[in-house]
């Protein structure tokens, strides 16, 4: 596992790399979290504040620690902030590695032969 | 070391259980009207990164020569009384952005296939791949004006469909047809799921 301190100089992909270089830059190049899988819909909580002192972290690490106050999916994390999910999962690895949000998966198994699951949620969107 | 909500979990309300449902279709069948209109959110766009391969970018090295190109993805959501939330996932039916259905397909509970009624054939590719992958799915058919009227077993003719693939029409910009599109797919993976074993397709097809 990587340290904190290592991601900090990764190296900076330049201007003339297209329309990508914007996730690219925020995630300083990256592709994969240092921690976390991130399903598109496990959902994040921010657990802590980021404290004036925490250094290496851009606007959007902020925006996503702001947002998640209220427990979101990672594919509305990406939509609000309009970010590709990739870029998204980067970031959120950024922050869980550093104890300020927390995840929690999907149900490993939505038990897909369960009779009253079907019933509940049929129920429920009868009487949106 | 764990962040897991449980463990931190005192007086905090268990998350709703989270369900997937997808919405493919050709280009232009309504996906993103659809998703809309169901939403109980605006409807927001996602996307990823594609390399011309087709496949996620995983190294960036060079990812300035590389044809790059992103996919947009719909998201909604509907939330079920506290307990379930339905999280809707509006996706292009091109075969080249299967690898992402993977994903996306993965514990899903099924998939709703749009149909623009003047192209029919464009939802093919989507079709094949329910099929293929055994997700449960229904076709839904969106009556765009100027389309021609299809009778239901049209349809299931046209995208030779097996008898029990629901088909209904639709009209992606109203919300009461997007919640009967819903429950009409909610009732079709409980059959398909919950049937009594003498029910199952038979041998394995080799
Ligand atoms: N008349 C009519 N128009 C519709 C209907 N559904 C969608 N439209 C319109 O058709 C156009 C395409 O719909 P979209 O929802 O953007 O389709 P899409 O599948 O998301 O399209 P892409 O993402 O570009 O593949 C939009 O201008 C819609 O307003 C419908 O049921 N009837
Ligand atoms: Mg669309």
């Amino acid at each position: 596992m990587r340290s904190s301190e290592e991601f900090d100089d990764e190296r900076w992909l330049d201007e003339h790399a297209g329309p990508l270089v914007r996730p690219y830059v925020m995630t300083r190049g990256r592709i994969l979290p240092i921690r976390g899988k991130f399903d598109l819909i496990s959902l994040i909580v921010t657990v802590r504040p980021v404290p004036m002192s925490e250094v290496g972290f851009g606007p959007e690490h902020l925006a996503i620690v702001d947002l998640c106050h209220e427990m979101l999916s990672v594919a509305e994390i990406a939509g609000r902030l309009d970010l590709p999910v990739g870029t998204v999962r980067v970031l959120l690895g950024d922050l869980l590695h550093r104890g300020f949000i927390a995840v929690e998966e999907p149900q490993p198994e939505v038990n897909m032969s369960d009779e009253a699951m079907y019933e509940a949620v049929l129920d429920g969107l009868r009487t949106l | 070391m764990d962040y897991g909500l449980s463990e931190r979990g005192a007086g905090r309300p268990k998350p709703p259980i989270a369900i997937k449902i997808l919405i493919a279709g050709g280009f232009g069948a309504g996906k993103t009207t659809l998703v809309g209109a169901v939403s109980e959110t605006q409807p927001l766009r996602t996307e990823e990164i594609l390399t011309d391969q087709g496949v996620a970018v995983d190294d960036v090295s060079g990812v300035e020569g590389k044809n790059t190109t992103t996919v947009a993805m719909d998201f909604g959501r509907i939330t079920i009384k506290n307990r379930f939330v339905l999280y809707l996932f509006g996706t292009p039916g091109q075969e080249r952005f299967w690898f992402m259905w993977d994903e996306l397909a993965l514990g899903a509970l099924g998939a709703i296939v749009l149909a623009d009624a003047r192209r029919l054939a464009d939802c093919f590719p989507s079709v094949d791949y329910f099929e293929r992958r055994g997700t449960p799915f229904i076709v839904a058919v969106n009556c765009f004006e100027g389309a021609r009227q299809y009778e239901l077993d049209e349809v299931r003719l046209a995208l030779n469909l097996a008898p029990e693939i629901p088909v209904v029409l639709c009209d992606a910009r109203e919300r009461d047809s997007g919640k009967k599109i819903l429950i009409t797919l909610v009732e079709h993976a409980k059959a398909r799921n919950t049937a009594p074993p003498e029910k199952m397709a038979g041998t394995p097809a080799g």
